[in-house]
């Protein structure tokens, strides 16, 4: 092989690319004192290699897999990388949305101080970085340091404001979980292993559990990779780690740090284990129905933007693992094609979600630059003032709420067809819980439309609620619109969107490839054989769907429509004040604040929140009413066991006596004790 | 070019639904007006009435933003491609295999989320009003829908609207539990979706209780013109389906148009008996307090779903 040839390996290139990441990382320090030059020149760096390595994963994903190892770890312990269809799609995951936020974060970031920039710069690319690795690792211990790397990486970009407590909190519960998780990791590692002393994946995937074996790796990589994603009940971090980090941040964690874990996932039960059995998909089914019903519930009672968008991350997280748990119960009972189906939904979920949440998560930091509000309740009429920014989140507001032709749209069409196959299963009781989970999904989607109605129709429509924040608060740089840096990262998120939502058959014969290396099976032939305009997931007999002409009619309708009334009528228009409704005296303060917006379904939700509410006296001269609303899990999950914690530490400090007299005695019986066992 | 009647026909069925669809709106008023024993509008007035609305010019708020202006057209759009899916007169319709069940509901929900938006886009207290009722009802009538369309679509196993029509229209007379179960539903969501009585009222302006009209309150001339048609052609694309789904025969099959004027007679006979008996159950039933609306609508939401298991227990 030529030199051109080795580089442009998909494999070598993305080993390339985050090696490139490391030496980005390593630059951002350099010039420091010159926050421009900083700004200017690593970002866009960054958002180049990533879409480098979007090229190779997409190349990655029609070749056959590749493997190297790379001298370097412990001794006897080196690194093994590999790419396959699946890693190529992660990685192109990662590079490609990756390239937008770095493009956004180098006109986000202005604002900072170059210090401080630097280390964002080298937090933010190590981080970029570390998620590559983490996909093209080929061994467990590899894979752990990179996950490790991952999570303090992204540790230190949450505390980025660490002067206050509230977001050092966050990032604290931030670490805690994610340890936890990579504990429950380890030990799926180790029991995959079985005691062979080779930690390559490729030793994984041959050794044969048994049953029992099997079950206690799936549940022990499942929670692992779950406290990752923000499954309930290991959500709780999530809503408050991600708003605390910077808007670009927020949207890399939300946008595709958890979707590692999803790929930990799909690689760990579908590969490494293998031999998916249908009870671990109704385990999974069952956690991600609960995921994307609390979740929506939970953002719909959210007042704040950057929370409610990562309330919305548990729920698409939820909504991934539906397709996957239906994938999985497909494939447990023998049917690989329905099974297919449903991991391709779930993995077409988890690109578009990466593409639409990075790009509110990136709408709401252009909100919080440019009037430094977080708060829904203070916004208002920002339509106006931000008409680009706007327009770009009201794509991804309706791509979220799952509305055709955009992209959350097919994917939830195709894990609705893939719920429609039930009709094969053999269980009955199988086969009537799984349209039930459809249901829900169903629930869930049209909650998400309620709440992005909301966000969109507080934040940005209407007029200003609060007096002093028509002119800005302090923390505001009052520049109007995002700057074109920030407006390029958007529109590359929102194209991806349409493109995303419109041609989804190419995207689904790219699925299909990773499909068939997993699990040896890809969608029947006719699905593969239809043309790009046409979406046929089983059969054109059973379902089809083009997003193409339908946006073509939809325009068209509309056009002709507006044509029609202009030509046969006319466009006279007269503007006057909004209607009062005969009561004279009407301000902004009377419009519908977000917790107002949120009160049906308070009402009809009521038992899920833990609410605290105080209703003022009638005859109270200065009224004021006051909502909290806290998560259940707190008290059901976290609290319990925090004060287990505690209380089992507490026994356990009683061997701490701070005397060497007692320190002493405990090695002398510790020494007889091992004499006992070892001789 | 064998696609070239197909196409013809489409657009013909669609303009048809169009164009007639606030004929339909006009007899239900009538027959409701006869019930309550008042003396009846004309069939033609929601004709006269958008053509009136037409002339006027459009009084706009000052701070309304393009969102407001282009809502209307959107929400003509969308139910005028709804229109083109449902199978109204035939089941050939090429363009139907773009847009499936899943789809249609997608295209509702689309002008709900577009009607919302707009309604907020002034700032009156209304307006926000008017969005956050609507979305409460939609959010619940849009699974129950789609769980009323999943059980028909499990039963001919297509989500094809028009397959689902031919294998409907083909079986024999019986009874069939789910199909029952789902009818009531998709009742429910008609009632529901379409702003009528018990949920909503059509003909309430300025109460506290509207939903569909606090919403529309600060549109005026064309833009209100095509809202309210909209309103019309959605009316009749929901009557159309539950027709299809749960009354098929008689419609005319892919390819044989000596059989159209007999389909058009039989649909005709059946809007006229949906008509009346809409009039009849805005005249029976009170309308509901709006927190017992989510009770009505997760009502239906269950039924749909029991629906769906009977499906599944029968055969299995």
């Amino acid at each position: 092989m030529t030199a051109l040839e080795v580089i442009s390996s998909p494999l070598t290139g993305s080993l390339l690319a985050a090696v490139s990441w490391l030496a980005i990382s390593v630059l951002a320090l350099i010039p420091a004192g010159n926050a421009l030059l900083a700004r200017r020149l690593v970002f866009p760096l960054g958002a180049l290699v990533g879409l480098a390595l979007a090229a190779f994963g997409l190349q990655a994903i029609w070749l056959a897999p590749q493997q190297m190892t790379l001298p370097l770890g412990l001794p006897d312990l080196p690194f093994h990388l590999r790419v396959d269809p699946l890693a190529g799609f992660f990685l192109m995951l990662l590079g490609s949305v990756s390239a937008g936020i770095s493009v956004y974060a180098a006109g986000y970031f202005r604002s900072e101080t170059a210090g401080r920039l630097s280390l964002i710069g080298l937090q933010y690319h190590v981080f970029l970085a570390s998620m590559a690795f983490v996909i093209l690792a080929d061994d467990a211990y590899l894979f752990m340091v990179a996950w490790e790397t991952m999570a303090l990486s992204s540790y230190f970009l949450v505390t980025t404001d660490h002067k206050l407590p509230a977001i050092r909190s966050a990032g604290f519960l931030y670490l805690l979980i994610a340890h936890i998780g990579a504990i429950a990791i380890l030990l799926s590692f180790g029991v995959m292993h079985g005691g062979h002393g080779d930690y390559s994946f490729s030793t994984l995937r041959a050794a044969h559990l048994q049953p029992f074996w099997a079950t206690v790796a799936f549940l022990l990589a499942f929670f692992g990779f779950g406290a990752k994603a923000g499954m309930i009940p290991l959500h709780a971090w999530l809503p408050e780690a991600h708003p605390a980090a910077p808007s670009p941040v927020s949207a890399l964690m939300s946008g595709i740090m958890l979707k590692t874990a999803i790929y930990g996932m799909v690689r760990v039960i579908y590969d490494l284990i293998g031999g998916v059995r249908w009870e671990w998909g109704m385990l999974v089914l069952a956690i991600g129905a609960g995921t994307t019903l609390f979740g929506v519930l939970y953002a719909l009672m959210q007042h704040d933007l950057k929370r409610l968008l990562a309330y919305h991350s548990v729920e698409n997280i939820g909504i991934i693992l539906l397709g996957l748990g239906m994938s999985m119960v497909f494939i447990g009972f023998g049917h690989p094609v329905a099974g297919a189906l449903g991991l391709i939904a779930a993995l077409y979920h988890t690109l578009n979600h990466a593409v639409f949440k990075g790009l509110l998560f990136l709408g709401a930091g252009s909100i919080l630059h440019s009037t430094g509000l977080r708060n829904l309740n203070d916004m208002g009429g920002l339509i106006r003032n931000m008409p680009k920014t706007a327009f770009y989140f009201l794509i991804g507001a309706l791509a979220i709420s799952a509305l055709p032709p955009l992209n959350g749209f097919v994917s939830e069409w195709l894990t609705f067809q893939t719920a429609l196959q039930a009709s094969v299963l053999e269980n009955s009781v199988v086969r009537s819980l799984v349209p039930l989970f459809a249901a829900m999904l169903a629930l869930a989607g049209a909650l998400t439309a309620m709440c992005f109605v909301k966000v969109y129709g507080i934040a940005f429509l209407g007029q200003p609620r609060e007096a002093e924040h028509a002119v800005g608060t302090p923390s505001a740089d009052h520049s109007g619109d995002a700057g074109a840096m920030e407006r390029f990262g958007m529109a590359w998120l929102a194209a991806s969107c349409f493109v995303l939502g419109l041609f989804p058959t190419s995207f689904l014969l790219m699925l299909n490839r990773i499909c068939a290396q997993l699990t040896g099976h890809g969608l029947s032939d006719q699905a593969l054989e239809s043309s790009w305009l046409w979406l046929v997931p089983t059969s054109s007999e059973q379902a089809s769907y083009s997003p193409i002409i339908f946006l073509v009619v939809i325009i068209a309708v509309t056009l002709l429509t507006f044509l029609l009334v202009r030509h046969f009528y006319h466009g006279r228009v007269r503007f006057a004040d909004p209607w009062d409704c005969g009561f004279p005296e009407q301000t902004s303060r009377m419009q519908d604040t977000a917790d107002a917006f949120g009160q049906p379904i308070r009402h009809v939700f009521g038992p899920i929140y833990l609410m605290q509410r105080y209703m003022p006296d009638p005859d109270d001269p200065a009224p004021r009413f006051s909502l909290k609303i806290e998560d259940r899990h707190w008290y059901w999950v976290y609290l319990p066991v925090a004060r287990l914690a505690e209380y089992v530490s507490s026994k356990i400090a009683l061997l701490q006596q701070g005397k060497i007299s007692i320190y002493l005695l405990y090695s002398f019986f510790t020494l007889i004790a091992l004499l006992v066992f070892v001789r | 070019m064998t696609y070239l009647p197909g196409i013809a026909f489409q657009i013909l069925q669609s303009m048809f639904v169009v164009l007639a669809a606030p004929l339909l709106v006009g007899w239900a008023n009538q027959c409701r007006a006869w019930l309550q024993n008042r003396s009846a509008p004309n069939i033609l007035l929601p004709y006269y009435t958008l053509a009136k609305l037409f002339h006027k010019d459009a009084v706009i708020a000052q701070n309304a933003s393009p969102l407001f202006r282009i809502t209307p057209y959107i929400l003509f759009g969308c139910m005028w491609l709804a229109a083109g899916i449902v199978p109204v007169l035939a089941t050939d319709l090429p363009f139907a295999p773009a847009a499936d069940i899943i789809a249609l509901v997608g295209v509702f929900a689309l002008a709900r989320v577009f009607s919302a938006l707009a309604a907020m886009d002034i700032g009156t207290s209304f307006g926000g009003l008017g969005a956050r009722r609507e979305m409460l009802i939609g959010f619940l009538a849009e699974p129950a829908m789609l769980m009323t369309l999943f059980t028909a679509a499990f039963i001919s196993g297509s989500t094809q609207l028009t397959t689902i029509v031919e294998t409907l229209a083909h079986r024999e007379f019986a009874i069939y539990p789910s199909l029952a179960f789902a009818a009531v539903a998709f009742l429910m969501v008609l009632l529901a979706e379409n702003a009528r009585i018990p949920i909503d009222n059509p003909t309430t302006h300025l109460e506290l209780t509207m939903i569909h009209e606090a919403m529309i309150l600060e549109y005026s001339a064309r833009h209100l013109a095509l809202i309210e048609w909209a309103a019309a052609i959605k009316l009749f694309a929901y009557m159309t389906i539950g027709i299809a789904l749960f009354l098929p025969w008689g419609i005319a099959e892919a390819g044989d148009w000596v059989a159209l004027p007999l389909a058009f007679t039989v649909l005709a006979v059946k809007l006229f008996f949906a008509g009346a008996g809409l009039a009849v159950i805005e005249t029976l039933l009170a309308k509901l307090r709006l927190f017992l609306a989510p009770e009505f609508l997760s009502t239906a939401f269950l039924l749909a779903v029991l629906g769906m298991l009977i499906h599944f227990l029968v055969r299995g």
